[in-house]
């Protein structure tokens, strides 16, 4: 086990590099290939060829490539330094550079906004697990029956209607109409635990809304064919009672397959979502990437990626640690 | 198909088969029908099927895939019943003086695993893959048994011992796919009988195991009959595998009864054309290499809609001879003293085509 994991992290660097080189390709390269000089993106288009050129030397888009990249690598690893004319700029590791826009460090910043969106999805994801899985076993248990018909009906709804409509109209309907909700918003967990519920439970509710609908629907098919193996069967006929043969021995398979595709989902929402962060006008890292495409702020665009790059690596490979804990024929592979 | 539910094709309870009926015997199955309703119409699984068994006898239930031997096991351990499953059951099971088709549902569950086990076909997937061996056999204990998880545990390392499982308490912590597929169906066996059940059934326990360790399973079946006193059932389309357990055979076809008797009687004297053709599409030890086979033609009728008539004459080569009814008119199950067959061809003729034609051939 010890060695499968160690083996799990190596190959885990290993992605991780190649997810550096390709992010870095096409946000450093792709520009100049086009014909757009980052230099110029980090001086703006007013400015005099002395700043551009100025700027060029100091992020070393002088350089080759190669070596630029090298720069990049060093930079995550031990950190930088810009050499701005008669003073230089330190940036410690994990150095993914200064914005373009706004100067900050991009890693401080992503640090910073990391909480936001920590909270949004592990809230979230508390409520699409009780209420998608919930949903999907009451579903497959009555199947046919009026309440699984209304349960498929809503995850169909969840699964179709977009977050941009789903939020906003529950923000009109709780927050304006109702005045049921402050408006939504983040405030620090460790400072008000309430005030913090109650900014992000509209955001969580819109967000677990969408999971909860794929995972009342995997639930459900799981859970359906689960019944319909074998030792569902034998369960029954050593006597076990129903509550039983359904909470233990149906549900343990059930889960199975819902914890690899949660550990990616809860590993890809931690890298921003997007949308939900842009509706709410939540600071998380969704909104950082987002403003940062549409100002061209290459380091933070990069950063971004890397740190959602980095959450899906680690997801995956807890995911498949977990699956050796649950089911014991993938332990010996 | 009108006719089929006016006909009866069974003997009520007054006609019983080779145990007597009243109270002394352990098992008595009178008119049991399942039927489940599918969107293509109603499957009739088990149409009007009486048995009984006694304590410590065996039965062997033989027939071809979806002649209904599995769901007749299912039916008496009430697998059938509650929710979502769409079947209908009527009829009688008795069993030791309790009918448990009339009985309430948490009655008949306590009864499955404690008076009455079963054995399934294929033992990988009928554990389940996330639970040690050991845990499904104290699982299996303690429902049924209040003690601690320590002598369950004990419990089910001394079955695991009994059925022949070497070093059990070292075994008993491994999961079922740590098991070869003998010891696998070893540790099903040891599961069904951790209760001390009086009925066992064992529904096609050697269909997935190879011909060595069939032998074994069989033994072991017959071994821990003997010590524990149970009714055994083995359902089986091997007739070979009952050849030697059973007290008695009964032979289904198309969900019904169509030859029921002492297992002696229906090894050398069968009188309906369906067992003699499973026998002569059995290989046997004692057969002439250079003899062939002989298949039984067609394939087995669909349980939604089966032929009118006698539902095997679409196969029979004796159907309709001498203006037989066999297309319009079901058979009565009838014979003389125990043994009893479903067939139109009158049992002196029967008696002879099989000593002229088909013996010889065997």
């Amino acid at each position: 086990m010890f060695r499968y994991i160690i083996r799990r992290l190596i190959a885990g660097v290993i992605t991780l590099l190649v997810v550096t080189l390709v992010t870095f390709g096409i946000f450093f390269m792709v520009p100049k290939l086009t014909g757009t000089d980052p230099a110029l993106l980090y001086t703006g288009k007013q400015t005099d060829k002395v700043a551009i050129e100025g700027a060029r030397k100091k992020m070393g888009l002088d350089k080759p490539v190669i070596e630029q990249y090298g720069l990049f690598v060093k930079g995550l690893v031990v950190g930088r330094d810009y050499d701005d004319g008669p003073d230089k700029t330190h940036c410690p590791a994990p150095c993914f550079g200064y914005s373009f826009k706004n100067q900050f460090n991009v890693w401080q910043r992503m640090l910073s906004d990391l909480p936001v969106t920590a909270s949004l999805a592990v809230g979230a994801a508390v409520i699409w697990l009780i209420l998608g899985v919930g949903a999907g076993i009451i579903s497959a248990l009555r199947k046919g029956r009026a309440i699984d018909r209304a349960v498929m009906t809503g995850a169909l709804a969840g699964v179709s209607l977009p977050i941009y409509f789903t939020g906003l109209l529950s923000a009109s309907i709780f927050v304006y109409t109702l005045n049921w909700l402050p408006s939504p918003g983040y405030s620090p967990f460790l400072q008000n635990p309430l005030t913090w519920a109650q900014g992000l439970i509209l955001p969580w509710i819109t967000l677990a809304f969408l999971f909860a609908a794929t995972y009342a629907r995997l639930t459900r098919a799981t859970m359906l064919e689960t019944l319909s193996e074998d030792y569902i069967r034998t369960a029954r006929a050593k006597g076990l009672r129903e509550r039983t043969v359904i909470g233990k021995h149906a549900l343990r398979s059930t889960l199975t397959p819902i914890t690899t595709v949660f550990g990616l989902d809860l590993g890809a929402l931690l890298g921003g979502a997007v949308l939900t962060e842009t509706v709410f006008n939540l600071n998380g890292l969704g909104k950082d990437a987002v403003l940062a495409i549409s100002t061209s702020d290459l380091p933070v665009i990069l950063g971004v990626t890397m740190f959602a790059a980095f959450f899906i690596v680690l997801a995956n490979l807890i995911v498949d640690v977990l699956y050796g804990v649950i089911d014991p024929r993938v332990r010996l592979a | 198909m009108t006719t089929d539910n006016t006909v009866r094709t069974s003997p009520g309870p007054t006609l019983a088969g080779p145990p007597p009926p009243g109270s002394d015997v352990f098992l008595r199955i009178n008119d049991l029908r399942i039927q489940f309703k599918t969107d293509d119409g109603i499957v009739k699984a088990v149409d009007g099927l009486s048995f009984g068994l006694g304590r410590g006898k065996t039965l062997g239930i033989v027939g071809e895939s979806g002649s209904g031997k599995s769901v007749t096991s299912l039916g008496i351990l009430g697998l059938h019943r509650g929710r979502g499953r769409n079947a209908d059951v009527t009829g009688e099971i008795w069993l030791d003086g309790e009918e448990l088709i009339s009985t309430p549902q948490e009655r008949v569950r306590q009864l499955r695993g404690q008076k009455m086990a079963m054995i399934f076909q294929d033992p990988l997937t009928s554990m389940h893959p996330y639970y040690s061996i050991g845990t499904q056999i104290v699982e299996a204990y303690r429902v049924h048994n209040a003690v601690s998880k320590k002598v369950a545990r004990r419990r089910a390392i001394e079955m695991l011992g009994r059925v022949g499982i070497p070093r059990p308490e070292r075994r008993v912590d491994d999961y079922p796919h740590e098991f070869s597929g003998g010891m696998r169906q070893r540790a099903m066996i040891a599961m069904a009988l951790v209760c001390n059940p009086e009925l066992l059934i064992a529904d096609e326990p050697t269909t997935a195991l190879d011909v060595t360790v069939q032998a074994q399973i069989l033994d072991l079946i017959r071994d821990l009959q003997g010590e524990f006193g149970s009714a055994v059932i083995i359902i089986t389309h091997d007739l070979g595998v009952v050849a030697e357990l059973a007290d008695d055979i009964l032979v289904m076809y198309g969900g019904k009864c169509v030859e029921y008797g002492p297992a002696d009687e229906l090894f050398w004297r069968p009188e309906h054309p369906y067992t003699w053709g499973l026998l002569s599409s059995m290989p046997r030890v004692d057969r002439d290499v250079r003899d062939r086979l002989v298949p039984i033609k067609g394939s087995p009728p669909s349980l939604i809609n089966l032929p009118r008539g006698c539902a095997f004459h679409p196969r029979c080569p004796y159907s309709e001879r001498d203006g037989i009814p066999c297309r319009s008119v079901v058979p009565e199950l009838a014979g003389e003293q125990q043994h009893l067959v479903a067939c139109h061809l009158p049992a002196a003729q029967r008696r002879r085509i099989f000593s002229d034609d088909i013996a010889p051939a065997l």
